[in-house]
């Protein structure tokens, strides 16, 4: 699987994501800096990872998708391409109008650093395929607008087509919404990470990549990179 | 000579400008003739306490500083340590105090990116940010509103840059209420090749600015910090700097960019009195001239005069010697990360720093006698108050009951809420978070190589007994760094007190070093950065002045060969639960008198320096063979609240046997004897066996398991409850 992760002046976890990639393909993925045009040849994932894309002083991510290396990137996606986005990579991916909604302050109007748990919602994705439907785990999360938000109509859609890719939940699966202890952003419907209409774009709030180490605590992150590995490889 | 001066030059604004009339009188004979406007700016603020450390820099070289491991100690922009490998730990902490009290958010963010700035200056990319911090009264109503800014600039700064803050302390004392305390340390790792350092070489080498543009903010910072409060100081706002941790982390990777080529010969950030220091430091310790024009400065502001320039503190700025022929080259860099980048002069062989603007000199003073002829004192010291001796204690409580307001305390609340707004594991690195051992645990990245990491000062200590309170401060710092397997390498120090001028204040300051001394020689534990900070004193209405507690902060830092041999405070099922070091009961000073009988009187508990060693040295070895599976010491609350910090931290509960001491309950339980861990092995027996040959006092506790925590007396405290009661204080005084 060749990825590329793309790098924006204040991105500070494509470190991270680049540990994490090269623990399951066994090989660095490209950096691209985000006054790129193109993006590598025969590129199979792109991944906007975490960080603060041109400091983000205005919304989050919201001069990041108009990079230039977006246009490639919407190319890309146009194709058919594998993007991940990742807590900033996230919130660009909602700016550029890749993925639906957008991320709001968190409720409490304080960054979270903390442990959450996911519930994984479908496992029929390039990026859920090794999980089972309805698994719950762990991974860090770090932000301060993670608070997901979008029209009611579009939260339907987003339901009834089951596009919500994971979801803030107790240990045991739990959902409730307002429950600052379960869903600690106050994110619509718990929703912590949301699909594509193709499924082939996901974005979502916490750092898998974060967890992919039994010595940093645990490996509950890395079953979406094995996964990513046998889809778009196999 | 520019005659453009706004107001005469004379010694009544010398006095203004913080210097002393004798002080004026030696720059007017280093000059030979009345410095102009800018020159006088520039004395005042090279030889102001903060830049000149002139009341401290006698005692401070009593301190050990050296060490086969230690590769650059103090002088450089911070400590320098050989973690193995070709690689070094580059470490240093720096308080941002009276800013941190006049606009919190904004002092706390700028101070974490003054010292985070102080350690990539060096070639080193930043891996860790711990924070100490001080603040008053929780009752004080002020006391929520800069606890909330500062937590929030911390924050805000360090998430954006990308650095994990992994680490500190906090502590409530009224002491506190009008000068809060916030010490932020950084930690590095470079490679030992590719060190920069500060000293300016090649006369006619180009002088480059890069980073943010020159504003008119934080003029005189460095004067106002060398100063006390009075019930004006947040009318001096305008003092303070404003940050901004996207461009600063611009300039990490810019910076690291070019540190990558061999363009660079010296490089130092401007910090404390901006472009002044950072010139007169670089050409000062490279013994050679320098010649600026500030024309070329870039700008924020129109219309910005020398004086303005010289001594604006605005943020996140370098200055850089570069070899002649790579200019192109480095501005191409700064050119890809959207920097300023500006030559605004070049080095001489004059040994003068010349200043112009807009084609007038409008300063030229000789380095040599600005650097040598700063003033130094030894001021008078008094001894201080002693403590009340301890009266006859009656225990109120009991021990359930005084341990479950003592992990609910200010002091020993769960610091969660605080932490949960830092991002702690950002890198990809953090192998223990903030709580889970008694250092944070950092990997170096591609490599075994573990960091341990810790920020220790007991304040009440040190007020009791200064040089009690120095030695402990170390000997925490290193016990701490010790119960997680770690060998300790170096400290940086951040003494924070009150006013020089006050004899017993003074006398604080000298025994809080010879203490200091004594412990850093005693463990081998080098002092090799650090920052001071005096004048921590409110200035009430009725001219009273309150100083704050003596509060030598230490920042530790040890290291393992293989990260993997860590240990935390989370205990498995099953083990025996075993207490090392000598228990007598120490109740003086301790948080136990505090909280239960509202007193703080007597002597802290004694301090053993060979029992310290000795016991830590034997802990260290156990942690490394693999023998002790979880370690605590025992530090604030004693041995109970250590147990209860274990069980909290895990799954594992404890059933504790009655201990047979001969003495109080209370005593056993809350004294807070030092030199001292809890530690969890599968075989007790075994382990007092190998401690009785160490000549390691070592008693056994109890036993993990269960569900929560059972006291001798029977009773059980549900893991729940502990952890409701330990939770509620930060949300208490913040989310209401």
């Amino acid at each position: 699987m060749k990825a590329a992760i793309v790098v924006f002046p204040g991105t500070n976890r494509e470190r991270d994501m680049a540990i994490a990639l090269r623990g399951v393909t066994g090989q660095a993925p490209a950096m691209v800096w985000h006054r790129e045009a193109a993006l590598p040849a025969g590129t199979d994932l792109v991944v906007l990872p975490g960080g603060f894309s041109y400091g983000d002083y205005l919304r989050c991510g919201a001069m990041a998708a108009h990079a230039p290396i977006m246009v490639a990137i919407r190319e890309f996606a146009a194709r058919g391409g594998h993007i991940l986005g990742v807590c900033n990579g996230f919130q660009i991916l909602t700016e550029a109008q890749l993925l639906p909604g957008a991320l709001l302050r968190n409720a409490a109007l304080r960054f979270l650093s903390q442990d959450c748990f996911l519930r994984v919602e479908r496992n029929d994705t390039p990026f859920t395929r090794h999980w089972a439907k309805g698994d719950v785990f762990r991974t860090p999360m770090a932000h301060g607008d993670g608070n997901y938000i979008a029209s009611a109509d579009t939260i339907r859609m987003l339901e009834d087509t089951d596009r919500v890719a994971f979801r803030y939940v107790a240990g045991d699966g739990r959902v409730d919404e307002g429950d600052p202890q379960l869903n600690p952003n106050g994110s619509m419907n718990a929703i912590a990470g949301v699909f594509s209409e193709n499924l082939r774009i996901c974005g979502m709030m916490p750092h898998p990549e974060d967890l992919v180490d039994p010595l940093m605590g645990g490996e509950d992150g890395k079953p979406l990179f094995t996964g990513l590995v046998e889809a778009l490889v196999g | 000579m520019s005659a453009k001066s706004p107001r005469p030059v004379d010694a009544a604004l010398a006095r203004e400008f913080g210097l002393t009339a004798e002080e004026y009188g030696n720059v007017l004979s280093i000059m030979g003739r009345t410095p102009t406007f800018t020159e006088l700016g520039i004395f005042s603020v090279m030889w102001s306490e903060h830049c000149s450390y002139k009341s401290s820099r006698a005692f401070l070289k009593t301190l050990p500083t050296t060490a086969p491991w230690v590769i650059h100690g103090p002088g450089e922009n911070a400590g320098v340590v050989d973690i193995c490998h070709g690689l070094a730990a580059i470490f240093k902490m720096e308080s941002h105090n009276h800013p941190s009290f006049i606009e919190p958010y904004q002092g706390a963010a700028t101070g974490v990116g003054g010292i985070l700035r102080d350690v990539f200056t060096m070639g080193a990319r930043p891996v860790a940010n711990l924070n100490a911090l001080r603040f008053g009264d929780p009752d004080n109503p002020q006391t929520r509103r800069i606890v909330d800014g500062v937590v929030r600039g911390v924050g805000g700064y360090g998430n954006c840059v990308g650095v994990p803050t992994v680490g500190g302390e906090i502590n409530f004392h009224p002491a506190y209420d009008g000068n809060p305390l916030v010490n932020a340390m950084t930690v590095g790792v470079a490679r030992q090749d590719r060190i920069f350092l500060s000293a300016a070489a090649g006369v006619g080498n180009p002088v480059i600015y890069v980073g943010s543009k020159t504003g008119r903010d934080g003029i005189h910072g460095a004067t106002m910090s060398s100063s006390e409060f009075d019930e004006d100081a947040l009318a001096k706002r305008p003092t303070v700097q404003v940050g901004d941790p996207f461009v600063e982390k611009l300039l990490i990777e810019a910076c690291l960019e070019l540190m990558a080529t061999d363009a660079i010969v010296a490089i130092q950030d401007m910090g404390a009195a901006g472009l002044t220091s950072s010139a007169v430091e670089m050409a000062g310790k490279g013994g050679v001239g320098i010649d600026l024009d500030l024309d070329n400065v870039p700008q924020r502001e129109r219309g910005m005069t020398a004086y303005e320039m010289m001594l604006s503190e605005s943020q996140e700025r370098m200055l850089i010697v570069l070899r002649p022929d790579r200019t192109e080259q480095a501005r191409a860099i700064f050119d890809k990360w959207e920097l300023d980048f500006a030559v605004i002069g070049h080095l001489t062989d004059t040994g003068n720093i010349v200043i112009r603007h807009k084609g007038e000199v409008e300063a030229d003073i000789p380095l040599a006698p600005l650097a040598d002829q700063a003033p130094v004192y030894h001021r008078p010291t008094a001894p201080a108050l002693k403590p009340q001796p301890m009266e006859r204690i009656i225990d109120p409580v009991g021990v359930e009951q005084a341990l479950i307001r003592l992990i609910g305390c200010p002091d020993l609340a769960s610091r969660a809420w605080v932490y949960n707004q830092y991002d702690s594991t950002v890198g990809g690195q953090t192998v223990r978070r903030p709580g889970a051992a008694d250092a944070a645990i950092i990997k170096v990245e591609d490599t075994q190589i573990g960091l341990a990491l810790t920020t220790d000062c007991t304040p009440r200590y040190c007020r009791a007994n200064a040089k009690l309170g120095g030695a402990q401060a170390v000997a925490e710092a290193w016990r701490n760094i010790t119960a997680t397997g770690a060998r300790p390498l170096a400290v940086t120090d951040n003494l924070n007190f009150g006013s020089p001028e006050k004899p017993e204040v003074m006398g604080q300051f000298v025994d809080a070093i010879a203490g200091m001394g004594e412990a850093c020689r005693a463990l081998d534990f080098p002092v090799v950065s650090g920052n001071v900070s005096l004048y921590n004193e409110t200035r009430a209405p009725d001219g009273t002045s309150q100083s704050i507690l003596p509060t030598p902060a230490i920042g530790g830092l040890g290291v393992l060969e293989d990260v993997r041999t860590a240990v935390g405070l989370e205990m498995p099922d099953g083990c025996d639960v075993m207490l090392l070091g000598e228990t007598k009961g120490q109740l003086g000073q301790s948080i136990w008198l505090r909280e239960i009988l509202g007193a703080q009187d007597g002597e802290p508990p004694e301090l053993d320096l060979a029992a310290e060693r000795r016991n830590g040295d034997f802990v260290r070895g156990l942690i490394q063979d693999r023998t002790i599976i979880a370690c605590h010491d025992v530090a604030d609350g004693g041995v109970l609240v250590a147990v209860t910090e274990m069980v909290m931290a895990g799954q594992a509960g404890c059933v504790l046997d009655a201990p047979q001491s001969g003495m109080r309950p209370e005593a056993f339980w809350f004294g807070e004897d030092q030199s001292r861990y809890v530690v969890a092995v599968r075989d007790g027996q075994a382990l007092a066996t190998l401690a009785a040959k160490a000549g390691v006092p070592c008693r056994r506790l109890g036993r993990s398991g269960g569900e929560g925590l059972t006291l001798p007396s029977g009773s059980t405290i549900s893991k729940a409850r502990l952890l409701a009661v330990h939770s509620e204080f930060f949300p208490r005084l913040m989310d209401r």
